[in-house]
């Protein structure tokens, strides 16, 4: 039998571990064992999942900082759900629109992902992060004000106030600060999980891949790996189209679990939410992003008997844990920990 | 005349901002983090203001200097506990901890002094003749500046000349340069370099609370996320001008100002944001290091 590597074990068991919680979940939902908060959180939990894994894209592999990644989830909700509605005559299958919303709203941001990649991958570090946040506030500025309507005639767009002149039997699907009204709750934990599961399968090939290496290799020297020919500005691009893709179809899923969806939703405080997953999860680790994402996301709710204070025990939590796993003196605790067992591992395989 | 209006209405939002960034631009130049909590430590000035003056109505310049105790007094146990354990872990790990901080006070607002907006005191008025008078006009009417904006010009350009005075000319400015050039040849020559960092952060957050009030005083809603905002607009007024330059966040911050208050007066108010962020997003390309930012060459 072929000797598996290292990384496709761990990639085996991510996806392993997807799974068996799905089945875990399910089993339990159709115990009725589960609680309806939690119920409730199964879909975004499963978007934000696919965000922290795509975000671990830019900013663990890629090795770029991105502060404005709720923008990519918010082009993909945006643009998703207005197909989705738009064909809600003309499909009638609900997962098959779900699945045109979530291609629709993964092929805008990720021409969005290129349209603000081509200025972005340009600067470094923290002007980098710096326009990030800025096409981040400025996505969400212009949702804010943007009115798409839908008629016989097609698509009508205005921007600033409702100049769309639908005609009869025309519907207005983006009304501004609104949002997008009366959306059709498509949205399930299946879809969600496939998401997932689809989400890991891309970046895990990625990563394993001659582009994947090209990336690591620009991330860990960019002179380096410009001057063993690696077309640096062509796979950071690749890095970062893929990353906003699949956070528009993480949009589009979060977007779809919902009745309404306003572009605030999606603001500077929802791309740092995603970049502390990707941080506490581990840089490059993704099943630390997804482990994260899932357990930071059902905190809040956990901690709903401390009431008022649970977002300041949340604050205070996530200062120590920073705190903790940064301390030298532990660090250094935990290495030795890890050489000594992973050390008893290797005698044993020479034994 | 409109057109002097807005300009003087930028400058004046402008030299908010602009005392915000250079909070960051120091703390930045110094220890080399992106400090996300600097916004709420202008809003926990704007609240501790806010209560000398209604609750135990003090004067409006003992509640201005309380503030400015109070928010020099978090800024140094901030950085004490929260920043100072972790000066050697990679930026990231900082820069969470710093959202981490800012989640804290923003929250512990919350449970202090609760969500329900207040409404700040207007104290830059004047009795002249049985009536109350907020500003001076000039030109028959036609141009209004307020007392508030002339305050918050002549603090700017106050802060600006002490900081240039204290950098360039005090022993401890002097420290501060060194430390945020080289840090380990700045304690090779005796310099106390935690201390001097722990002072960058209390003068930072001193500002903060002068940067706090004047906020308030010209936009008086307070709630507990007042200053995320204006926090993030300072900061990419920091970057603007070149974060780590002190001139470079006077320029910027008056900049950003002056943009936002046209862009909301010619263009529209709802987009004003985007056209700010879309400013900033033209001139780091042109410019990738900030207006006045020093460009670094790279060595192979």
């Amino acid at each position: 039998m072929k000797k598996r590597t290292k990384t496709s074990r761990r990639n085996a068991f991510t996806y392993a571990l997807v799974i068996l919680a799905f089945a875990i979940l399910q089993a339990m939902t159709a115990a009725g064992a589960i609680s309806s908060s939690l119920k409730g959180m199964l879909v975004p939990i499963c978007a934000y999942v696919v965000m922290a894994v795509s975000l671990n894209l830019t900013v663990g592999i890629l090795g770029e900082l991105s502060l404005g990644h709720a923008g990519f989830m918010s082009v993909g909700a945006f643009t998703g759900v207005t197909a989705a509605v738009a064909l809600q005559a003309s499909v009638p299958s609900a997962p098959l629109r779900l699945l045109i919303g979530m291609v629709v709203g993964a092929a805008f941001a990720a021409l969005a992902g290129f349209l603000i990649g081509i200025p972005v991958l340009r600067l470094k570090g923290d002007y980098l992060a710096i326009v990030t946040l800025a096409f981040g506030e400025i996505i969400k500025s212009i949702f804010n004000n943007l009115y798409v309507g839908v008629d016989s005639h097609g698509f009508h767009f205005s921007l600033l106030s409702d100049k769309t002149n639908l005609a009869e039997g025309g519907k207005l699907i983006i009304a501004g600060p609104m949002g997008i009204g009366g959306i059709q709750k498509i949205a399930t934990f299946t879809a969600g999980v496939l998401l997932v599961l689809v989400t890991l399968f891309v970046v895990f090939n990625l990563v394993n891949s001659r582009a994947g290496r090209a990336i690591m290799a620009i991330r860990d020297n960019r002179i380096a790996a410009e001057s063993v020919g690696i077309n640096v500005t062509k796979y950071k691009m690749m890095a970062f189209v893929v990353s906003a893709a699949l956070a528009g179809a993480a949009g589009t899923l979060f977007a779809m679990n919902y009745s309404t969806i306003v572009a605030n939703k999606f603001d500077f405080n929802t791309s740092i939410l995603v970049l502390v997953f990707v941080v506490l999860g581990g840089l490059g680790n993704m099943l630390g992003s997804i482990v994260a994402a899932a357990a930071l996301t059902i905190l809040p709710e956990a901690l709903r008997q401390f009431s008022d204070y649970r977002m300041l025990v949340y604050a205070i939590v996530l200062i120590l844990v920073m705190l903790t796993t940064n301390n030298p003196t532990l660090r250094s605790y935990l290495d030795r920990a890890k050489a000594a067992v992973t050390g008893k591992r290797h005698e044993k395989e020479a034994a | 005349m409109t057109f002097l209006n807005f300009l003087i209405n930028g400058i004046s939002l402008g030299s908010i901002y602009a005392i915000i960034a250079l909070g960051y631009t120091m703390v930045y130049g110094i220890a080399k983090m992106l400090n996300f909590a600097h916004g709420d430590v202008i809003m926990v000035g704007a609240y501790i203001c806010f209560y000398a003056i209604t609750r135990f109505s003090l004067p409006p310049l003992v509640g201005v200097v309380l503030a400015m105790i109070v928010c020099t007094m978090l800024g140094i146990v901030v950085e004490r506990l929260a920043y100072k354990p972790l000066r050697s872990a990679p930026s990231l790990a900082v820069l969470i901890t710093a959202i981490g901080v800012s989640y804290f006070l923003q929250n512990a607002a919350l449970l202090l002094w609760s969500s329900n907006p207040k409404v700040f005191p207007s104290f830059f008025v004047l009795e002249s003749g049985g009536a109350a008078k907020t500003g001076v006009e000039l030109f028959g009417g036609q141009l209004k500046i307020s007392y508030v904006t002339i305050v918050t010009i002549a603090a700017c350009v106050v802060i600006m000349l002490a900081l240039t005075w204290f950098t360039g000319r005090t022993r401890l400015g002097k420290a501060m340069r060194a430390c945020s050039e080289d840090k380990g040849a700045a304690q090779l020559m005796g310099i106390n370099v935690n201390g001097t960092i722990s002072m960058t952060f209390a003068i930072g957050s001193g500002l903060a609370a002068i940067a706090g009030v004047l906020l308030c005083s010209a936009y008086p809603t307070l709630v507990p996320t007042t200053g995320s905002m204006p926090g993030i607009k300072a900061f990419t007024a920091a970057v603007f001008g070149g974060i780590g330059s002190i001139p470079g966040a006077l320029l910027g911050g008056l900049l950003l100002g002056v943009i936002e208050i046209f862009a909301k007066a010619y263009i529209s108010t709802q987009l004003s944001d985007a056209v700010v962020f879309a400013v900033l997003i033209v001139v780091l390309l042109v410019k990738p290091a900030g207006l006045l930012g020093k460009q670094i060459r790279e060595k192979v």
